[in-house]
């Protein structure tokens, strides 16, 4: 390394093109020759710890919620009038709070003319951190079932990883908030699509989500069988470069179902990895 | 009117595909919404003829004037959301990363004001079995849980004496899932025999659960992995969850996808048989449940 860090992303738009594959062999190949830092924000459905099975070191991820104490609070209703989620009504002789509404903006503190909000630590999820192999250290965000707000884990997830040099960050499918979130910051990235209207439809949206966020893409197809004409149009009117392409082969699906590592199995595709690599170090401009 | 949502956890196991085929085999009178509003797909294979659009306003956003703005940064030192950011000598407010707090505008009522919004479109439209409500979400917009839910809203005040209101469902487990499953009845679950595709099976029941509709599971091309396959049916043997439907790997699906059109619709392919049969476990479904209002 010459001191330079790089964030890459692997995103979408559509679920199950294979992001996590992607993202499992590109930081198992890297770490083989340098330290790499694989972070899981596909906080909702993570995957990536099924391929890296290792003890883990686990913290939760908490958020800031007002709890209202009584006998200050006035029931002046000034902090649910303020509230634009709604979460908190505010009755004659009490305060009725819906933790799932909040945002955890800090606002109905700043409003409370009593003082007679505080703030208290409310879990949403984990972290989790582990060495699974020398060279390479996984950061998994986990969302708590039931819980709506994916974003602060994200943000949490990130964070850990925020000093290291190299890191690879598999996102969400989609393109709303949980997206924008990982994606944001990245110095560039892999939108991993397939060769039909769902993933061309798709993978327009994700150039769009990019583009906005000022994050250079380079496009892998996956499990290709040869029809990809209308995708490399798509590619070349857009002046994205595929930057891989990944044959439909039953073996690597197989390879895949099972939690294991094509790249682990199949060591002749490490190269095909790190050419992957190279191409992403070119689209954020690193010299490596 | 019977709440069904289509729903997988993982992503890409075949929800929109089996979603389009359930709406050309159930009997009845339907309606349909796509709550992937993110990345809506059901319009591809639904051949929609659209009969109206209409905008979706989000929650408001914080502007910032810069004509009144004494670059204090007040605003961005209790922004909890980062979305304010120096634009050389001003602030600019990123409605990327607004989520429409009102906080800056409590601090600076003077520079900052809170302005509607379109984050989105909702679509109305006919297709040959029923009205579908789809909807368009700008890029990189948050409030998809918000979305969803006028989503639902506009297709059960349209269409409200429909026997059957089929809904194709996000991935995941967060806020669209989550509006996407309050209120359902039934939900049917699309996995894939994989380690991720049990995983995520486990986690998007345990939010069901939250929610009380019924719940039934369909493994999509089980054979590509038949260990799996049977963890998945030994573990909702276990949950007492019943597996209504297997269905093959079959070329014929990606085919159908191409040609726009559901994979029932020429009838033949294995894939195709199978899902007649898991529509007609479901159509029974219906009738046990219909039965017990």
């Amino acid at each position: 390394m010459e001191g330079q860090t790089m964030k890459i992303a692997v995103a979408s738009g559509k679920g199950g093109t294979g992001k996590s594959m992607v993202a499992a062999n590109l930081a198992f190949t890297l770490s083989r020759t340098e330290p790499v830092t694989l972070v899981d924000c596909d906080v909702e459905e993570p995957n990536l710890h099924l391929f890296f099975p290792a003890p883990v070191i686990s913290t939760e991820v908490t958020v800031p919620i007002p709890v209202v104490d009584d006998t200050r609070c006035q029931h002046c209703g000034l902090c649910g009038e303020f509230c634009q989620y709604g979460a908190l009504t505010v009755l004659p002789d009490r305060v009725l709070f819906f933790s799932e509404l909040c945002h955890s903006c800090g606002g109905c503190m700043l409003v409370c003319p009593n003082d007679a909000i505080h703030e208290e630590p409310k879990r949403i999820g984990t972290l989790s951190a582990s060495v699974p192999q020398p060279g390479l250290k996984l950061i998994s965000g986990t969302l708590d079932t039931g819980s709506p707000h994916a974003v602060p884990v994200i943000r949490a997830a990130k964070k850990h990883a925020a000093r290291d040099q190299l890191v690879i960050i598999d996102t969400a499918p989609g393109t709303s908030c949980p997206v924008v979130e990982a994606l944001d910051g990245c110095d560039a990235c892999i939108l991993v699509t397939e060769s039909t209207p769902f993933g061309l439809h798709d993978l327009q949206l994700a150039v769009d989500v990019a583009t906005r966020l000022g994050v250079p893409a380079g496009i892998v197809i996956n499990r290709s069988d040869g029809k990809d004409q209308e995708t490399l149009r798509f590619c070349i009117d857009h002046d994205l470069e595929v930057i891989m392409t990944i044959p439909f082969d039953r073996e690597i699906a197989a390879i895949q179902s099972r939690g294991d590592i094509l790249c682990r199995v199949r060591p002749e595709w490490q190269k095909d990895f790190f050419a992957l690599f190279l191409k992403c170090s070119t689209l954020a401009g690193v010299e490596r | 009117m019977i709440r069904l949502a289509v729903i997988s956890g993982k992503g890409g196991t075949g929800k929109t595909m089996i979603t389009a085929a359930l709406a050309h085999l159930l009997p009845g009178s339907l309606v349909f919404a796509d709550c992937d509003v993110d990345a809506a797909n059901l319009e591809l294979l639904l051949s929609p003829q659209l009969i109206r659009t209409d905008p979706f306003m989000g929650t408001k956003t914080a502007v910032i004037d810069p004509t009144l703005c004494t670059q204090c940064g007040e605003c961005m030192d209790h922004c909890r959301f980062g979305a304010i950011e120096r634009d050389g000598d001003t602030y600019r407010v990123s409605p990327l990363r607004c989520e429409g707090c009102a906080v800056c505008v409590h601090i600076c009522p003077v520079a900052i004001t809170m302005q509607p919004r379109q984050t989105g479109e909702i679509k109305y439209s006919e297709t040959a079995r029923g009205h579908l409500v789809h909807a368009r979400l700008v890029p990189g917009a948050g409030n998809s849980g918000l979305l969803v839910h006028a989503v639902k809203k506009t297709a059960m005040e349209h269409d409200p004496d429909c026997d059957l209101f089929l809904i194709d469902g996000p991935p995941g487990t967060g806020c669209p899932l989550i509006s996407t499953i309050s209120g359902t009845d039934i939900v049917l679950i699309v996995t894939e025999p994989s380690l991720s595709g049990l995983h995520d099976l486990k986690r998007v029941v345990a939010v069901c659960r939250q929610f009380r509709p019924r719940i039934l599971v369909a493994i999509n091309r089980f054979e590509l992995e038949l260990s799996l396959t049977e963890r998945i049916q030994n573990w909702c043997d276990e949950e007492k969850i019943p597996v209504i439907g297997k269905i093959p790997f079959d070329p014929a699906v990606i085919e159908s996808v191409r040609r726009g059109v559901p994979v029932t619709d020429s009838g033949a392919a294995p894939a195709a048989q199978a899902i007649q049969i898991l529509a007609a476990k479901l159509e029974q479904e219906l009738k046990n449940f219909g039965n017990q209002r």
